[in-house]
């Protein structure tokens, strides 16, 4: 009977480990039959976790609209100011801008690069993964292949090189090409992650009973695999897919660190590393983007082990 | 007979890799949008700077086709002979230290860090992976439990600046930032040494002990444990000396693998606290754009990443016949 979770246990004898999802030791939920899984039910940190993710991306979206000043005016009162002033209620940065205006005008920056990136390693990841799952043989082995290579640089030096070799050329590094080079090397970071999970899980439900009889009733391939597949194989995709996106968050904020990341606009990344000079002297310009990009990746690891707890149907409970 | 095959297959697939990872670094400077040259001498038009350009372009093989060039460099690249003899300046990090040497200054630096760190993390991993196997359900696996799934989601440079804040400046216990080797000063390399390497330690210990943890449960329920424990061996032995050496290969596999998450946390964690190991020599190698540099620094981590995986997977395959067989059967 094959095991219809993804056994991510089994992926390091077989190949690189992602080491973005070790880092998440999803083993330990999916390893452990005997104990209910402690994040099945949505609980206080779950409906944290929602609100939280809800109105942060509220405010990015609608960050043009809201009654913010200006991210980039400077107010000579608040310069390094800490949280509490009024009429700027986080307080002002080393030039005294506006600090609840650039954190969520840096979430419209930092949440748009990385869900964009992690949406199209999901397209395009979880397209390779269902079909080297489905078809195995040839395909298989080369996407395999192509995954294997991409997990094997290092994900961070991987996007660092890409960001620096395409987005720093020649003096016309504009913030638009900076946006869309960071989220192509987040995507190719994303892919194989993404790709590896849908081909595990793909590969357990093709050889399930529903399948054969989709075979056997005459189905086409794309059928079987939209249809009967894909919709069991979507939890583990999405799951990954949340962890995803809190991985390209936190890129995005290291890439900053190492000066390859957003300059113009303010980003969570970049107003860390912006606030790093003024560390000793006022400690919230850096404290206060920290917590933000910890409580949203907190958010989205929690939400993550929530839809794989979910939506992970053991054969035992049956 | 089936492991030589699977070993051979795997060292083919380690080729490969090695390979295709060689080729995308030293594609790289070719990826730069425009041309590479005139981001590599950012010198005004004057016949000099055309000569050096033209000089830069044959030395760098950006006239020649796409497999000389790839051939050149991997010859430059193992003979450390990066960038040719001249001109060094526009290929060098930092003036006059050619990359080779810069390379090993900063490698091993790197290294120990992520010695460092990987010595911390078991260290505190395996005692609290056992104990809260041991313990399990209990108050304080689950505060454990807790406080490992809030480690996973602090990024390492949050938790960096953090530690560089509270314990390096607010506290003033330990200096915030800089190195110093340990043939210089011992004691102070380690004092400069912990917050680096706990910061890069920190979330892995929370990966190891969850991993210890699980593995554990499962053990501590298997016929040999019951057995031991009904011959009235103390549970401190059954667990120390019965139950953690089976328990252990998942959390060393891991740990062997998770030298990908050290390299880029390392990367960070050396810029956040001015440690001159890679990370920092990168981040200076994209500031200056010596990407020639960079190709190199990028190469060396990515086949550093590469050959750990496969040894680590090789000496699984070897440790655990279980893993053997079940590739057979396969």
């Amino acid at each position: 009977m094959p095991e219809p979770v993804t056994d991510r246990l089994a992926e390091p004898v077989g190949g690189v480990l992602a080491p973005e999802l070790a880092a998440h030791a999803p083993v330990a939920t999916v390893l452990e039959p005997i104990e209910e899984s402690p994040t099945r039910k949505l609980g206080f940190i779950g409906w944290f976790s929602i609100l939280w993710l809800g109105g942060i991306t509220l405010a990015a979206v609608l960050a043009p609209w809201l009654p913010l000043p200006d991210p980039d005016r400077s107010y000579l009162e608040i310069v390094r100011i800490g949280p509490i002033q009024p009429g700027h209620p986080l307080g002002g940065d080393g030039q005294g801008r506006d600090l609840l205006s650039r954190i969520i005008w840096g979430a419209r920056a930092s949440l748009g690069i990385s869900v964009s990136a992690v949406l199209i390693g999901f397209l395009v990841g979880g397209l390779f993964g269902l079909v080297a799952g489905y078809f195995r043989g040839a395909i298989d082995a080369v996407l395999t292949t192509i995954f294997n290579v991409l997990l094997s640089i290092p994900a961070l030096v991987l996007a660092l090189a890409l960001v620096a070799v395409f987005a720093s050329a020649g003096d016309d590094a504009s913030n638009g090409r900076k946006t869309t080079v960071l989220i192509a090397a987040l995507a190719i970071v994303t892919v194989p992650l993404i790709g590896r999970i849908t081909r595990a899980s793909t590969m357990a439900w093709s050889e399930r009973e529903f399948v054969k009889a989709a075979e056997v009733l005459g189905a086409g391939h794309v059928r079987i695999m939209l249809r009967e597949v894909l919709p069991n194989v979507l939890p583990a995709m999405v799951s990954i897919a949340l962890l995803g996106i809190a991985v390209a968050i936190v890129a995005e904020g290291s890439l900053a660190l190492l000066g390859v990341g957003l300059t113009e606009v303010p980003s969570w990344g970049n107003l860390i590393a912006f606030g790093r000079g003024d560390l000793a002297r006022a400690p919230h310009i850096v404290g206060i983007p920290s917590v933000a990009i910890f409580l949203t990746v907190l958010a989205l690891n929690y939400l993550g082990d929530v839809v794989r707890a979910r939506f992970d149907v053991r054969e035992g409970g049956l | 007979m089936a492991l030589v095959r699977e070993l051979g297959k795997r060292f083919l697939s380690l080729v490969l890799v090695l390979f295709l990872v060689t080729l995308f670094t030293s594609l790289l400077l070719s990826m730069v949008p425009g041309d590479p040259v005139d981001t590599l001498v950012p010198l005004a038009e004057s016949e000099q700077a055309d000569a050096l350009k033209a000089e830069v372009r044959t030395d760098l093989d950006l006239d020649k086709p796409l497999h000389e060039r790839y051939a050149n460099w991997v010859g430059d690249f193992i003979t450390g002979d990066e960038n040719g003899e001249h001109f060094g300046d526009y290929f060098r990090v930092s003036g006059r230290d050619p990359v080779s040497e810069r390379l090993g200054d900063a490698l091993p630096i790197s290294l120990q860090l992520m010695v460092y760190a990987q010595v911390l993390a078991l260290a505190f991993a395996i005692p609290l992976g056992v104990l809260t196997a041991y313990r399990a359900g209990s108050r304080f696996d689950k505060a454990a439990n807790t406080g490992a799934f809030a480690l996973l989601a602090i990024p390492n440079f949050v938790l960096g600046l953090g530690l560089a804040y509270y314990v390096g400046v607010w506290l003033n216990w330990l200096p915030p930032s800089g190195y110093v080797p340990f043939g210089d000063d011992a004691a102070e390399h380690i004092r400069r040494m912990i917050l680096p390497a706990t910061t890069l330690a920190a979330a892995q210990v929370a990966v190891y002990m969850r991993l210890l943890r699980t593995d554990m449960v499962a053990t501590l329920q298997e016929d040999f444990i019951q057995m031991a424990r009904s011959k009235g061996i103390s549970d401190q032995r059954v667990l120390w000396r019965h139950a953690l050496r089976p328990s252990s290969l998942t959390l060393l596999t891991v740990a062997g693998l998770n030298v990908g998450t050290l390299i880029g946390g390392a990367v960070v964690v050396e810029v956040i606290f001015s440690i001159p190991g890679m990370g920092l020599a990168i981040s200076q190698a994209i500031f200056e754009r010596q990407y020639v540099a960079l190709q190199s620094f990028v190469a060396v981590l990515a086949i550093l990443y590469v050959v750990v995986n496969f040894a680590v997977d090789v000496l699984y395959s070897i440790v655990d016949p279980r893993i053997r067989h079940a590739r057979a059967r396969n």
